[in-house]
């Protein structure tokens, strides 16, 4: 057998937990070529990032142990050198980049400084690796190269990290090179050229490159090969377009018939009093425009989507709505009554009907608080809406109605996953048996698969309940099986608004396009949205909006 | 830069304004002067005497009126006690005690950094249970007790060392140490438990994977971000220290701003107390510009 760049054999690596020993990674084996873009595919969980933090020695042992295997580098064990020899070939053999660039970027330091050090780790010298770090920055493509290494990594947009990140990385033209969700947290329009950059610099070096992901766009857009891990093993490898044509696991088929936008799409229903009448609302923030001018109708029972990238104004205009900020001007009238005029006693009256449930369940559920008290809170604040005595039923009904079960009343939110959690904070918020329900990217931080299945959810309550929802998303493809109409902003200004249907297939707005062109097909030869032109330097804005 | 510190002043000095005042007429209802600086057998005469020489026969809205007036002239009135100007008393002391919160500090700062950053990297280890376990006790333990201990050891059992007073280094050994142990316990835990969590940080991983040695990784990527909350800290207990250390330089009979201002209470030198108050509201006023200058000098996010 020829002799791979990277070869990793039967890993199996041990966390020990204060719940006793977690098997992360189950005795796995993969190998990487030359050239080539391996991507490793999983969710949450899976053990995906494990064995790239075995190979850069960045396990901690304890809690973590490796049990057997061995990791090739060119035929040599990584696991068997010493922690010298190791630390020699992190940075110049192999290097890496990661999710979040703004945590993985030392703060107080500069930017310039920070590349350089890669190189001066290796024992090049100072002079030659300032000059090198000019050369990087350029070739990664910052604009005023020169001012940029004096800076500091908060004065940088995300896309613009990553891109530092990825000049620290390539310094030394490291053989191979190992991406943990580069792109996760990034804009998609961003994502699209971080993920253009990364293909480039891999053609220019003949780098290998390893791609630890959830997202299968991202796979079926640059990896050559993948592997498909759940619970610490490898279900399935192969050539992307195979494994994408034909799974074969059971598991792989479960998360590629949960990618979204293949489903029917709604057609919106006809047209009546609208429940939500909003007419011209902004929010300023200083001299800065959250939001210009909003204006939009929504149907009782429909799902309007709003969908734009990190800045575009889509959670002001919720927060306006919700009245957690105040506008600027405008109105927004509900049943036929003004929200953004109404008095603090008016307001709370309304509040029951309006619901709103947060990206982030973890922060959104008061930690110290059992399932049943999240969930009855509500009627603590409008004992209208139930007698004490029924609370218990009714909270084991809603328990059961979100797919969980009436003994998990008397659990905390730590005992749940992301995705169970979700479904307590939607349980919470149909307590109050609202007509309108705002959902700020209430699956943004799921995976794959649990956000199907709450995004399911979502669509039978609205159907069963006759709620209407404003759904907001950075993700257009997400909404597609779910919206029946969107709306697409930008800069605080609404870009475009229409039905699902006329959004997908016939987008007016040259930004509505590259948005749907940047959002990566899940599936290699899908129907690929025509006209892919990308907004020009889209992530060069500087990110000091506060939205 | 100077329009922060303008502001800073300008804020301090409401408050200072605020101090003097209370101070001002509260000293006043401690008692009449006059009845602990004349014999008891002093005729009627002699106390109005002494009284207007003090001018404290004047109704008391006057008083103050005619404190300000000097005070913003800088004359800060004369010391009943010494016969000399408050304000030179009380400088001849704060200098005492800068000094030795200077030396004590200084200490402070040193052992804790590098104690506590050890503990941190041997977090759970012997050296970091042993030094977490002597700090605990440090910060724990009352000053006069480990003081009054520390004499009867050190200068009356073993005879090494002098009781009190000043002269040469033997006499700073105790006070200093002393002084140490407190803020000493204190740092050492707020650098330990800081340092943790900046190690476990995604920026130290990232050197890592770039093949940084440890050695720059703890004290270059590491501890200038782990300094941020421990400067907020070390300036709280310097704070403490510029106020004069009452307790322990009782005790020790060390001649500083603390031990002044005790004596000066004592003794209803009301002069002596607001100079005092003042003085050491000034430094605590510099030491916190300082911290400030501090933290924009070590985080680069708060300059902009």
């Amino acid at each position: 057998m020829a002799e791979h760049l990277l070869e990793v054999r039967d890993l199996a690596v041990r966390f020990h937990t204060a719940n006793g020993p977690v098997d992360a990674v189950k005795g796995i084996s993969y190998h990487l070529s030359r050239g080539e873009t391996l991507a490793v595919l999983g969710e949450s969980g899976s053990g995906k990032s494990v064995s790239a933090a075995a190979i850069m020695n960045l396990l901690d042992m304890p809690p973590a142990e490796i049990r057997s295997g061995r990791i090739l580098l060119a035929g040599r064990d990584l696991l068997e050198m010493s922690a010298e020899e190791r630390r020699r070939i992190n940075g110049k053999t192999i290097a890496m980049i990661f999710q979040d660039p703004l945590a993985h970027l030392n703060p107080v330091y500069p930017v310039g400084w920070q590349i350089a050090e890669t190189m001066t780790a290796h024992g090049r010298p100072r002079a030659e690796a300032d000059a090198r770090a000019l050369e990087l920055v350029r070739r990664v493509g910052l604009p005023e190269p020169e001012a940029a290494l004096k800076k500091y990594p908060h004065q940088f947009s995300g896309g613009q990290r990553q891109r530092l990140m990825i000049a620290m990385a390539l310094a030394l033209k490291p053989d191979i090179l190992i991406a943990d969700e580069p792109t996760t947290a990034l804009d998609v329009t961003v994502q699209a050229e971080i993920l253009k950059l990364l293909k480039e610099l891999q053609a220019e070096t003949g780098m290998g490159m390893l791609l630890i992901t959830h997202d299968l766009g991202v796979v079926a857009d640059v990896a050559d090969r993948v592997v498909v891990m759940n619970r610490g093993e490898i279900v399935e490898e192969g050539f992307v377009s195979e494994v994408y044509a034909g799974p074969k696991h059971p598991y792989t088929r479960k998360l590629l018939d949960a990618a979204p936008g293949k489903g029917a799409m709604h057609e919106p229903i006809a047209a009546g009093e609208p429940l939500l009448k909003v007419r011209g609302v902004s929010k300023l923030y200083g001299t800065f425009t959250g939001l210009h001018e909003a204006s939009f109708d929504l149907m009782a029972g429909e799902t309007l989507a709003i969908v734009g990238e990190s800045g575009s104004g889509k959670s002001t205009l919720a927060k306006v709505l919700m009245r957690l900020e105040e506008p600027n001007g405008g109105t927004a009238h509900y049943k036929g009554r003004d929200l953004l005029a109404m008095s603090p006693k008016e307001l709370l009256g309304v509040r029951r009907e309006i619901q709103m449930v947060f990206q982030d369940p973890t922060q959104s559920l008061n930690p110290r608080m059992s399932v049943f008290d999240l969930i009855s809170e509500g009627w603590v604040i409008h004992p209208e809406i139930l007698p004490k005595a029924k609370w218990r039923a009714r909270v084991a009904e809603l328990l059961t109605e979100v797919g969980l079960s009436p003994e998990h009343m008397r659990r905390y939110p730590h005992q749940f996953s992301g995705g169970q959690r979700q479904r307590i904070a939607i349980a919470r918020a149909l307590a109050l048996e609202p007509d309108l329900i705002v959902c700020d990217e209430a699956v943004s931080a799921l995976d794959v698969s649990v956000q199907a299945q709450v995004v399911a959810l979502l669509d039978k309550l609205r159907r069963e309940h006759g709620i209407a929802f404003i759904f907001i998303a950075h993700d257009l493809a997400l909404v597609r099986d779910f919206a029946d109409h969107v709306m697409v902003m930008k800069s605080g200004r609404i870009v475009e608004i229409g039905t699902v249907r006329q959004i997908f297939t016939s987008p007016r707005e040259p930004y509505t396009r590259a948005l749907l062109a940047a959002g990566l097909e899940p599936l290699p030869h899908g129907e690929a949205p025509s006209a892919p032109v990308l907004a020009p330097a889209a992530e060069h804005q500087v990110v000091n909006h506060l939205a | 830069m100077l329009r922060f510190a303008r502001k800073r002043m300008l804020a301090s000095l409401v408050s200072l304004v605020g101090l003097v005042i209370l101070v001002f007429f509260l000293v006043r209802l401690t008692g009449d002067p006059t009845d602990l600086y004349l014999p008891i057998d002093a005729t009627d005469a002699m106390r109005e005497q002494f009284r207007a020489n003090n001018g404290l026969n004047d109704p008391l809205i006057v008083q103050f009126g005619r404190y300000v007036w000097d005070l913003l002239h800088l004359d800060f009135g004369d010391s009943i006690r010494r016969a000399r100007p408050a304000i030179d008393v009380v400088l001849e002391a704060f200098v005492w005690t800068l000094q030795l919160a200077v030396i004590t500090m200084s200490l402070v700062a040193v052992l804790a950094v590098v104690l506590g950053s050890l503990c941190a990297f041997w977090a759970g280890r012997l050296f970091d249970r042993a030094v977490t376990f002597v700090s605990l006790i440090g910060a724990s333990a009352p000053d006069f007790w480990i003081a009054i201990v520390a004499i009867v050891l050190f200068s009356i059992h073993l005879g090494w060392l002098p009781t009190s007073g000043t002269g040469g280094w033997q006499f700073w050994i105790l006070p200093v140490s002393v002084l140490f142990i407190r803020p000493f316990g204190l740092i050492v835990q707020v650098v330990r438990g800081s340092m943790i969590g900046a190690l476990s940080s995604p920026y130290v991983k990232t050197a890592r994977a770039k093949g940084v040695k440890n050695r720059p990784i703890i004290f270059v990527h590491t501890l200038r971000n782990a300094m941020l909350p421990v400067v907020t800290v070390m300036g709280d207990q310097a704070a403490a220290l510029l106020n004069g250390a009452v307790v322990v330089e009782t005790i020790f009979g060390f001649p500083g701003v603390g031990k002044l201002m005790i004596d000066a209470i004592l003794q209803r030198d009301f002069n002596v107390i607001l100079a005092a108050i003042m003085v050491t509201a000034f430094a605590i006023f510099l030491m916190n510009l300082l911290i400030d200058l501090a933290y924009l000098l070590l985080d680069p996010r708060i300059r902009a």
